[in-house]
């Protein structure tokens, strides 16, 4: 495994009275792609939102790229380069395509400002994204709608992605385009974290596996390692791949 | 797939006016009363637009916006009694030179208190309805009885300038000169608010703002300082809407904006909260609402507006273009 680019030692997180992540350790390596699986209320979608600060941690330390960012705010830790799809994607329903991918563009105040050849890949990769480019995205379809959600996530380089269950509640086409994507974005050596519950997406994509039990990291190492040990996957996650 | 634009709201405005023509009866009569109501939501319109944002943005339920009404309206008195000479002139052009620099005075003391009054008021209880509710209504009480303080408790005469008194005739109807100008500031308002917020970077994250603040911090940018931005032209436009209203009314106490008040939550209500467009509806259905019932049944003249908003929330129960994802 290669260095860690993030890397969370210890991370307890409270909302209100309810004590959510006991302890996390995790670590994502530069460059690959982490799947973060586990079942319902483990833990795992807390702990992407205490990566990013949408909940802060009450004890313990989240270190990017050799910097503390464990007390830093959204917007600084975005501005690390840091992209985030959440579950239910983040849509701005009532702007259109086009707007909702300029926001994302931090650096460009205008369409006209944006990556051209960065937005004609992001093209290839989802086709919905230009032919719905002037349509309210609130009008697009579930599939269409996480689309828009990862290519605005893309839209300028990043040096982490992110992304929680893409493939949740999309029809299987949808998902193998998903899966396209994420390993082209994984080629061009962007660090990727995934929160997956769909065990087929997690082990054609994955290089690295960290399981989530009861708000704690129970089992980390390759994917291969997991995907190859059938006793181990029924001991985590109550099902073999 | 298919996009189209909710226009029954929209038709809502020219449904009410043309509905109550054969009740009026003259035409000319009805001309009137509908141009003074487009007027008087016009106004409201200005007022309102910064709160129904406020609160998109931020939840925040600002019920002290009042003051920036009131005070923008005597700062208007001082500024226009300092021009006499100008508003006292037959020419129309020296009377509107008159006007905007009371304009622009108003909303910048307006927009300074609004700066002050985020600060010190509404930051320390973002997120907390009840304790909002409260301390921006004794925000605003304090902000009246320092009105008080500076030009005293008594109701002071705002006249009109001179060029824009009396009436221009459209065949028989008489419509009054101001309000005119109310209609053309109020529609020029809503052009640069439509313009900034659908054709710029600003306008784009204050609209994404209003339906999703998280997903907006998660792309790096700070909702807070975009708050207090919105907050600060909030607070301006109540003033210039407080100089509309007192030119309007001629005359300004400083519960004026308490008065006033009442409206706007109306409006903003019916519009759907955190809507602008739904603010212009609610405000031009609220305006002709108001004159038609004072001019055919005056005695319910007064609840007439809170009949308007029931109906249309029991039609749209989050206003008549509600925000997506609120």
């Amino acid at each position: 495994m290669s260095a860690a680019l993030l890397s969370l030692n210890g991370v307890h997180t409270h909302i209100g009275a309810y004590h959510i992540l006991h302890g996390v350790d995790l670590q994502v390596a530069r460059g690959q792609l982490t799947m973060l699986l586990g079942r319902n209320g483990a833990g795992k979608t807390t702990t992407l939102r205490t990566i990013m600060g949408l909940w802060h941690a009450s004890k313990g330390r989240i270190m990017f790229d050799g910097q503390d960012i464990t007390a830093w705010d959204t917007p600084n830790i975005a501005g690390l380069n840091v992209a985030y799809v959440p579950e239910n994607m983040g849509i701005f329903s009532d702007l259109t395509v086009k707007e909702n991918m300029l926001l994302a563009a931090r650096k460009a105040s205008r369409t006209n400002d944006m990556d051209d050849a960065r937005l004609k890949w992001i093209f290839t990769l989802f086709p919905p994204v230009e032919k719905f480019w002037n349509h309210p995205a609130g009008k697009l379809s579930g599939g269409q709608k996480q689309m828009l959600a990862v290519a605005r996530a893309i839209v300028e380089p990043r040096t982490l992605l992110i992304v929680d269950e893409p493939s949740k509640g999309l029809a299987p086409a949808i998902i193998n385009n998903m899966i396209d994507a994420f390993a082209q974005l994984k080629a061009t050596g962007t660090t990727i974290l995934l929160v997956e519950q769909n065990i087929n997406f997690a082990k054609r994509l994955g290089d690295n596996v960290a399981v989530m039990d009861n708000g704690q990291v129970v089992h980390a190492g390759a994917m291969q390692e997991l995907a190859e040990d059938e006793a181990l996957q029924k001991s985590l996650l109550g099902l073999a791949i | 797939m298919k996009f189209d634009f909710d226009w029954k709201p929209l038709a809502l405005v020219p449904v009410l006016a043309l509905g109550v023509l054969p009740f009026i009866g003259s035409p000319s009569t009805w001309l009137t009363l509908t141009v003074a109501g487009l007027a008087m939501g016009m106004i409201i319109f200005i007022i309102a637009s910064g709160l129904t944002l406020v609160f998109g943005l931020m939840d925040v339920l600002n019920f002290g916006h009042g003051v920036f009404i009131a005070l923008g309206a005597f700062v208007a008195t001082t500024v226009l009694g300092l021009m006499g000479d100008w508003t006292g002139s037959p020419d129309l052009w020296r009377n509107l030179v008159a006007i905007f620099p009371a304009m622009l005075v108003a909303m910048a003391v307006s927009g300074a208190l609004g700066l002050a009054f985020e600060r010190f008021i509404v930051r320390p209880v973002y997120g907390q309805h009840l304790k909002q509710i409260l301390i921006t209504m004794g925000g605003m009480i304090i902000g009246e009885e320092l009105i008080k303080v500076i030009w005293g408790p008594a109701q002071i005469a705002l006249p009109l300038p001179e060029g824009l008194r009396g009436a221009v005739l459209m065949g028989d109807a008489a419509i009054e000169k101001y309000r005119l100008l109310a209609v053309v500031v109020g529609l020029i308002v809503f052009a640069l608010l439509a313009w900034v917020l659908s054709r710029t970077k600003i306008g784009l994250l204050i609209r994404a703002g209003v339906q999703d603040r998280e997903m907006v911090e998660s792309l790096g940018y700070r909702i807070k300082r975009l708050f207090v931005g919105v907050f600060v032209v909030g607070s301006a436009l109540a003033g210039l809407g407080g100089v509309m209203w007192g030119l309007y009314q001629q005359n300004v106490t400083p519960q004026m904006g308490a008065q006033v008040n009442v409206l706007i939550f109306i409006v903003i209500i019916i519009g759907g909260l955190g809507s602008t467009g739904g603010a212009l509806i609610g405000a031009l259905l609220v305006g002709l609402m108001a004159n038609y019932t004072g001019f055919l049944v005056p005695k319910v003249a007064l609840f007439s507006n809170i009949a308007l908003m029931v109906l249309i929330l029991l039609w749209r129960p989050q206003g008549v273009y509600p925000v997506a994802n609120r």
